[in-house]
């Protein structure tokens, strides 16, 4: 009887302690996930009160005289990322191509690997690379030079994502297309490349969002500017790099800016996202 | 014979497109090789001028010219393995509830919320560190603990606010997404067999996640972790913002810090002298063999699970 009490006894323990655990580890989730609300729940508070008109249309003023903007700075991401795509888009799409189809045997398995690798080198040795190669040579800072460091970055992404959306074509369609006689070309580029277009435009809005919140790249490439800038041969204002300056700057006026800076990054940068993730949502519903 | 009756016309253009697609193939390759050449080419007047000394040197001062990596050693080191001890027992937590625990309902938005964390940009972290946590740091957090743990070395001194406790904090933050979203594929990936056999034998639900679950994922979450700690390693704006940027090796973890990625960064563009940007570069060297090795071993890591899952 006593046994039996005991049993008992220790099962409700062991209940109590599950419960707990389980608890716990809700709590920890809930905190990682209350942090981005908190982060996020700031940012909007501390930078809301910059924006407007001037804050989007002007660019910045010398410190002590209020007001000026970000203008330039939205422009020259909006500038340097477009410069990084139309690099990137190429190689990395034909590369993922050549993986899917021609992807065996050890070479590939290498490259997938190195691959994989490169997106785990941290942004800044890449763009050390960018200013070796792009700067140094040329002696003073571009736009194009950032842009090339944006380019590396996306690479890895932009090749997976496309090789993971050829695969995932259906055979039958590359066969059915080889079978009317079409060359492997045409069947790649007007048959195989359509119909999995969605997926890898997909992986480019990644690679897209994960670089237009970098800053660390564009310190010795891009470098900034305080000035209206189009021309990519020379030194471009950028967003997360004017937030930077301003916010590691002494003049609290400059800091509100570094806000109203931050909001505006952070919209664009979780609208990339999230437009990214809904798209492979709805996919993966189909 | 040997010619076939039929030769097709297009077999030149598919000639060219599998070498159009070669061709790129073995650029991305060269691309990859080249980081390296060029970070080794850049780094090599530092190299030949103090050979591996500078590894273990500890006095920066570019003005007299002594260069020793030793502190931004230390700091990158410090500050990434607290961030992945954070991280890890709350992303693990996290992803074992969010794939265990959690009601569809809870887990589909929690999942997505925690996923996003990984979206904010670094420079908003370092700006939320710097000017919320590190006051938070310096008049509340700081005190509290030094209050009770104030006679150990490691809570000791001044309280700047920012320094290597905060950097540690912010960079966990930084790479709990990381954790939990690849340590709750490998734990959804965990065969249902095992929960079955664990349950009927009587065990809680805690208990079975604890003693089945886990451990049948635990090379790939171990995997996720050290993926994690790479991201940590390498992350420049956010660490520089909030680390206190101070050459020196201090038991205090309140003290300011330094890292690999701050200094190329705070640094880069005001070196004046050929030696000074040449070090600078072979701390990027450093920092880009560092991330390699720690890839390298998380892919390896995660490769042999699914390859066991897929065996099975």
């Amino acid at each position: 009887m006593a046994d039996v009490i005991a049993v008992r006894r220790t099962m409700q323990m062991r209940r109590v302690r599950s419960g707990v655990s389980v608890f716990l580890t809700a709590l920890c989730a809930g905190s990682a996930a209350a942090a981005l609300l908190l982060i996020l729940g700031y940012v909007v508070h501390a930078g809301i009160a910059s924006i407007g008109l001037p804050f989007l249309t002007q660019v910045p003023h010398p410190v002590g005289i209020p007001g000026g903007g970000v203008a330039n700075a939205i422009v020259g991401t909006g500038i340097t990322v477009a410069i990084s795509v139309v690099m990137a888009t190429p190689l990395g799409v034909l590369t993922g191509v050549y993986l899917a189809i021609y992807g065996r045997g050890a070479a590939a398995s290498s490259i997938r690997f190195l691959s994989d690798v490169l997106a785990g080198v941290p942004s800044i040795a890449i763009g050390l690379f960018a200013y070796v190669v792009l700067v140094a040579p040329f002696k003073h800072f571009s736009a194009i030079s950032g842009a090339f460091a944006f380019a590396v970055l996306m690479l890895p992404v932009i090749i997976r994502t496309t090789e993971e959306a050829i695969r995932s074509v259906p055979i039958a369609i590359r066969e059915g297309a080889l079978a009317l006689g079409l060359p492997i070309y045409a069947t790649t580029l007007r048959v195989v490349i359509p119909a999995a277009r969605a997926a890898i435009i997909t992986g480019l809005l990644l690679s897209i969002a994960r670089v237009t919140g970098e800053t660390a790249p564009l310190l010795f490439t891009a470098f900034g500017s305080q000035f209206w800038e189009f021309n990519p041969a020379n030194p471009m204002a950028q967003l997360p790099l004017q937030i930077f300056n301003y916010a590691i700057s002494p003049y609290p006026e400059w800091h509100q800016q570094a806000w109203g800076g931050a909001l505006i990054l952070i919209v664009v940068v979780l609208f990339l996202n999230i437009l990214a993730r809904a798209a492979l949502r709805s996919r993966a519903s189909r | 014979m040997g010619e076939p009756a039929f030769r097709p016309r297009y077999r030149v253009g598919d000639r060219l497109f599998a070498w159009a697609l070669n061709l790129s193939t073995w650029f991305y390759v060269a691309l990859i090789v080249g980081l390296f050449t060029v970070l080794l080419a850049g780094s090599w007047l530092a190299i030949k001028s103090f050979g591996l000394h500078f590894l273990v040197a500890s006095s920066w001062d570019p003005v007299t010219g002594h260069f020793g990596a030793l502190p931004f050693i230390f700091g990158t080191i410090v500050s990434s393995v607290i961030a992945i001890a954070i991280a890890a027992v709350v992303g693990i937590a996290a992803a074992a509830y969010l794939a265990e625990f959690a009601p569809p309902l809870i887990a589909r938005p929690l999942a997505f919320l925690i996923e996003l964390l990984a979206a904010v940009p670094s420079v908003v972290y370092g700006l939320w560190g710097l000017f919320v946590l590190a006051p938070v740091m310096r008049s509340a957090i700081g005190p509290a603990i030094q209050s009770k743990l104030g006679w150990l070395p490691l809570f000791s001194g001044p309280i700047y606010g920012v320094g290597m406790l905060t950097a540690s904090l912010i960079l966990a933050l930084m790479i709990v997404p990381t954790v939990a979203a690849i340590s709750r594929d490998f734990i959804e990936g965990v065969a249902v067999d095992q929960r079955e056999a664990m349950l009927a034998l009587g065990a809680t639900t805690w208990e079975t996640v604890r003693r089945a679950v886990l451990p049948a994922a635990r090379p790939g979450i171990f995997g996720a972790c050290v993926l994690a700690l790479g991201r940590a390693l390498g992350e420049t704006i956010a660490t520089t913002m909030v680390i206190g940027n101070r050459p020196a090796i201090s038991a205090s973890l309140f003290a300011p810090g330094y890292t690999l990625a701050s200094v190329i960064a705070n640094e880069f563009t005001e070196a004046t002298t050929q030696v000074y940007i040449s070090t600078l570069i072979g701390l990027g060297l450093l920092l880009f063999v560092i991330s390699i090795v720690v890839n390298a071993a998380a892919r390896i890591l995660m490769h042999t699970v699914l390859r066991n899952v897929e065996e099975r």
